[in-house]
């Protein structure tokens, strides 16, 4: 029997596939990849049954290659991975190792089973295998295996073996992510490695604090002077940029450090050869020291020897400086614009971008104009990607913090408007917003704004391109809204109609045939007006007129009407209630408006455009046009139809009569129709402002209603659902005075649009009685509802028409902005309150309250706020406390000592020595008492610490003025525990 | 830190995948596949460097491979550049004038190497010559243990247990 069992093992040995076979195998594909593969896996599951090791090993072997390069699933295999890691054999365990790292993840079972076979490997007398356990475990780490692990993690942070030493380092940095209590333990000793001499732990360790101080940088400024230290000493380029990292995250917690550290980053940049230093120190000083006025002259001349290079690489490196810096310093970027516009047809994508950003970051009042011109030129030019970064930037550009750049608002609108006919354009949506938006904000835009709609309508090519619907449907929001400015209205209408609107989305098309209705309204509204002023003047002549061109028309149109009116008016019967009661409640809307615009609104057109021929067009033309709507399977397309069409059917019959009566009687009240029309008229000429980011939350919650705080179940709704801006200014408003009633949006529109006028007067008077309880950024918050005075616009002169070139451009920009002479004042642009502008301040790091630098402070700050999770024995805690006020006395002489050294300048720290000396001495002392000895020690340690930072606190007024020594700078650290 | 190190042939095939960050198999085969697609489509003479969802990959090619390291925004690109042709020399060194079919059929041996060069997402070795000794020392340990395994008397001794 045993026999047998130990021959089958044997033929397995002997003719198991190796890796060999299997990967020539896989490449041959006689049989093709997935059934090559499914068998090869039907073998290993097989094999890695076997009793023989090396046939396991080699079966898990092959499953890993299938695994890590054809990503097979191996999660069955675990148990069999932690059979192999614990072979004796190492040529085996490293097979087994190597399989764990690839496979196993957090929440792989068979983890609780290796915490055994880990301890074992780490103590290990052959260091190859402690690799191999540390590998593991830096790749998986779970809370209890740190944890449990954490004891021979530190044995090893101070073993002599270099090699097993700068992983365990390395490895310490997970180890504290799983379990933050290890800091307790392993912190000093992993400081204590800074001053090791030898080059790879000094890497292993910077880069731990590199890591570490990017979580949370405040923690570890008291480690400063051993930084320092290194900064000026190492000649090691590796290390030296982990370093540089480390002072650029802690310069923002201590602005004395930034003199200390500036000369020798200078020194560096200005020394090495190697480019990635070099780098490094320009990076740390634009972003970290850039108020160091020399050290950022003498980076921008690195970054220029960047810029000029000819490896990409150092070019896109110099262009992400250069935009780092920009904010803060335009005068590099202006000073290197030359090379920056050059690059901007570069053949790397890459550079080109930086290269735009940087562009767009020179952009200013002065020179908006001329660059947006010559970039939209060059977009004609570039590759659709590009071309559509370019219109995104400049459309970004311009529009930030409420078109803040822009004076000129007619030229921004008519780019809008070219811009939406590049070919390439796939900005749809930001222009959409852009046009409504400023047609909501800035009034003296508004016919501009219906030039360039009006433009877009009636191009028909514009309709065939998907990309442009959203831009058409706020060119045709914007028609009918702005209707009054437009020259030749029943141009508009027919724009509105043609019949390729059918290629567009029915939500476009609701608006268009919204607009339409506006047009409508409009048209009719002025004819009455008209005729209304006209037969007051000449009474017969003209309704004679008229009324013979009535009947001549009402023959001529009998027939059309009938083709398309019959079924719609069939259809209408049964949409009577709705359609009466939503008249009704236009009536009451309209009168209960203020009317102030329809009426003072001079029509731009000669007087006789309005005759009783056209109007009667155009409502035929209406009806026509949307008749076969009335069958559109589209809610909102289908509601739009049919509220013009009823509208007609119901004005239709009067609208001849009244105009064949009102010679005759013209005493008689006035006629319905007209009455509705100025209704409506009115209803839609109340003007729409945009609404505030924050209105909703001006209004005030009703009593009794409950809000759920944690909204967090949501996000598994709306997931992937992403609000858009436009929401914002929403097309559904213009619509908000029939649908009251009707649908419930129209509640919610109201409530969003009515507190622009309502609540913020109440606001603005609460806020005179109550200021001192307000914001103070609140202030700006009403600019204005109602607008001041238009400036009357002029034409804009510009000199500098000709001059494509965009490097004279910026030199004018910089010119132009000493002497501001627009010929043009800026229009008013309505902003609404802070909400609205997208403060772009850069903002201090936030000091994350981890648990792993709580835990750091307490080590080296002797922190009072202990952890919550902190697992320490209280009592043990309360008794080291104590140990370490009695130790107070002792400390301070030596402390007093260090401080005193501290005060020399000297390149190599004296007290870091000290104090290295100190610890070190008493780690001896205490190494025999045992792991809870050493904790107390710890703690005893931090109390020492602590009572270090008290003193130096005391210390720190008298010698305010002695020259600064980054040691001198602790005493400050206390604040980030507050 | 690195966050994993690919590397992808001209072709768009998978010869080594290393993790330093957690990321399931699921989003390991959508990296591999977004970034290649990104990476290889690439010219030659452009910069190394791809911006990816708040991430930067520093690639490099060498003959038909395509290293490519990820690293997060404020990692220093050169010096990533810098250890990618770092391990290409060790490999070279190790397999003599290194072509993509040694890393195929020592895919196990790649890893090995690069283990020693990283660990946890970091450099652990800046020195070429202690990366190859110690991997020659480890390979010396498996190859005894080899050869004692593969003398006849120890196949007669396993058989007959």
């Amino acid at each position: 029997m045993a026999g047998g069992v130990s021959s089958s093992s044997i033929m397995e040995t002997l003719f198991q596939r190796t890796l060999e076979d299997l990967i020539k195998g896989l490449r041959l594909q006689l049989i093709g990849e997935s059934a090559f593969v499914s068998k090869a896996i039907e073998e290993i599951r097989r094999e890695v049954k076997s009793t023989d090791p090396h046939t396991k090993s080699t079966a898990l072997q092959k499953l890993s290659y299938l695994a890590s390069l054809h990503f097979h699933d191996m999660s069955w295999a675990a148990f069999h991975v932690v059979e192999v890691m614990s072979s004796s054999r190492f040529s085996h365990k490293r097979i087994g190792y190597h399989a764990a790292s690839l496979s196993f993840h957090d929440d792989t079972p068979v983890l609780l089973l290796i915490t055994n076979q880990l301890r074992k490997d780490l103590a290990s007398t052959n260091e190859f295998e402690v690799s191999l356990a540390l590998e593991c475990l830096s790749r998986i780490s779970t809370p209890d295996l740190a944890r449990d692990l954490t004891p021979e993690i530190f044995t090893l942070l101070s073993t002599t073996k270099i090699f097993v030493r700068k992983k365990a380092i390395s490895v310490v940095l997970r180890v504290f992510a799983k379990y933050p209590d290890a800091v307790r333990l392993c912190f000093k000793r992993l400081v204590e490695n800074l001053d090791s001499s030898d080059p790879q732990i000094l890497a292993a360790v910077v880069g731990v604090f590199c890591e570490l101080a990017s979580q949370d940088p405040g923690s570890y400024l008291p480690l400063a002077p051993e930084f320092y230290r290194i900064l000026v000493d190492s000649k090691n380029n590796w290390v030296l940029i982990k370093v540089l990292k480390i002072f650029a995250k802690l310069a923002p917690f201590e602005p004395r450090l930034a003199k200390r550290v500036v000369e020798p980053i200078c020194d560096h940049m200005r020394r090495t050869g190697a480019k990635s230093l070099m780098f490094e120190c320009i990076r740390t000083v634009i972003s970290s020291f850039s108020e160091y006025e020399s050290a950022v002259k003498l980076a921008v001349v690195k970054i220029r020897e960047l810029l000029v290079d000819d490896d990409p690489n150092l070019k896109y490196l110099g262009l992400q400086a250069l935009s780092v810096i920009a904010p803060k310093h335009l005068w590099a970027v202006l000073e290197n614009k030359e090379v920056v516009i050059k690059w901007l047809s570069d053949e790397d994508p890459n550079i080109k971008l930086e290269s735009l950003r940087l562009v767009m970051a020179m952009v200013s009042e002065s020179n908006v104009v001329e660059i947006s011109r010559v970039l939209v030129n060059y977009s004609l030019k570039s590759d659709p990607g590009f071309c559509n970064e370019i219109l995104g930037s400049i459309l970004c550009t311009c529009s930030r913090n409420v078109y803040e750049i822009i004076v000129d608002f007619d030229w921004y609108v008519s780019l809008l408007g070219e811009m939406s006919r590049i070919p390439h354009c796939q900005k749809g949506d930001e222009i959409e917003n852009q046009l409504i938006d400023l047609g909501m904000r800035v009034k003296d835009v508004r016919p501009e704004l219906l030039r360039v709609a009006r433009g877009l309508l009636i191009d028909p090519a514009l309709l065939g391109n998907p990309f442009l619907h959203r831009i058409l449907a706020a060119a045709a929001w914007v028609s009918g809204e702005y209707v009054e400015f437009s020259r030749n209205p029943f141009e508009l209408m027919e724009a509105l109609l043609q019949p390729r609107t059918s290629l567009l989305p029915p939500s476009v098309r609701a608006v268009y045939i919204h607009s339409a209705f506006k047009v409508l309204i409009f048209c009719l509204h002025s004819y009455i007006l008209q005729s209304e002023s006209i037969t007051s003047s000449f009474p017969d002549n003209l309704v004679l007129g008229v009324s013979e061109l009535v009947l001549k028309k009402n023959m001529l149109e009998g027939s059309e009407l009938t083709t398309c009116e019959a079924p719609s008016a069939h259809r209408s019967e049964g949409f009577n209630p709705r359609n009466q009661s939503y008249e009704d409640l236009s009536i009451k809307n309209g009168g209960d408006r203020t009317i102030n615009h329809g009426q003072t609104s001079t029509p731009a057109f000669s007087e006789n455009i309005f005759t009783y021929d056209s109007i009667i067009n155009l409502i035929n033309q209406v009806e026509l046009a949307l008749g076969p709507l009335t069958g559109s399977h589209d809610a909102e397309v289908f509601e739009r139809t049919r509220h013009i069409l009823c509208f007609i059917e119901l004005i239709k019959g009067e609208i001849t009569e009244c105009l064949v009566q009102k010679g005759k009687t013209l005493e008689s009240e006035e006629m319905k129709a007209s009455k509705i029309i100025k209704l409506i008229s009115d209803a839609f000429s109340e003007e729409l402002g945009p609404v505030s980011v924050s209105a909703q939350q001006r209004v005030p919650i009703p009593e009794g209603l409950l809000l759920k705080e944690n909204l967090d179940d949501l996000e598994t709704i709306c997931a992937d659902f992403q609000v858009p801006e436009s929401n914002l200014f929403s097309l559904g408003s213009p619509y908000y005075g029939e649908e009251v009633g009707v649908s419930s949006f129209g509640l919610q529109d109201k409530e969003e649009s009515e507190p622009s006028n309502e609540a913020t007067s109440l606001l603005t008077e609460h806020r005179k009685l109550h200021g001192l309880y307000y914001l103070a950024s609140e202030k700006n918050e009403i600019v204005g509802n109602d607008y001041p005075p238009a400036n009357e616009p002029k034409l804009q002169v510009n000199p500098n028409n000709d001059t494509e070139d965009l490097v004279k451009l910026t030199v004018q920009s910089l010119a132009t902005n000493k002497k501001p002479n627009h010929a043009k004042t800026r229009p008013v642009v309505v902003k609404l309150d802070e909400g609205d502008l997208v403060t772009v301040t850069a903002k201090r790091p936030e000091t994350k309250d981890d648990l792993v630098s709580g835990a750091v402070r307490e080590v080296l700050l002797g922190s009072d706020t202990r952890t919550a999770t902190s697992q320490s024995n209280p009592s043990d805690k309360s008794s080291s406390k104590r140990k370490g006020k009695e130790k107070i006395n002792v400390d301070r002489s030596e402390l007093k000592e260090n401080l005193g050294d501290s005060e020399k300048p000297k390149h190599e720290n004296p007290s870091s020595r000290k104090n290295k000396h100190r610890i070190s001495g008493k780690e001896r002392r205490h190494k025999s008492a045992g792991k809870i000895g050493e904790e107390r020690e710890e703690n005893g340690q931090k109390g020492m610490q602590k009572s270090s930072h008290r003193h130096a606190r005391h210390k720190a007024p008298h010698r305010s003025d002695a020259p600064l020594n980054v040691v001198s700078q602790t005493p400050v650290i206390p604040d980030f525990l507050l | 830190m690195i966050h994993f190190v690919l590397l992808i042939s001209r072709q768009g095939k998978v010869r080594l995948t290393k993790w330093y960050s957690p990321y399931s198999q699921k989003e390991r085969t959508k990296v591999i596949r977004e970034l290649s697609g990104v990476i290889l489509t690439r010219g030659p003479k452009l910069c190394n460097f791809v911006e990816w969802k708040g991430y930067k990959v520093v690639y490099k090619r060498y003959a038909s491979l395509y290293f490519c390291m990820c690293i997060d925004q404020e990692d220093n690109e050169l010096e990533i550049l810098e250890i990618i042709h770092h391990y290409v020399e060790i490999l070279d060194r190790y397999f003599g004038s290194v072509c993509e079919l040694d890393l195929i059929f020592n895919f196990h041996k790649a890893y090995y190497i690069l283990d020693e060069l990283l660990i946890a997402g970091e450099l652990q070795e800046p020195s070429k010559k202690t990366v190859a000794r110690l991997i020659s020392a480890q390979d010396s340990l498996v190859e005894t243990a080899k050869e004692q395994r593969s003398t006849i008397s120890n196949i007669i001794a396993q058989a007959t247990k």
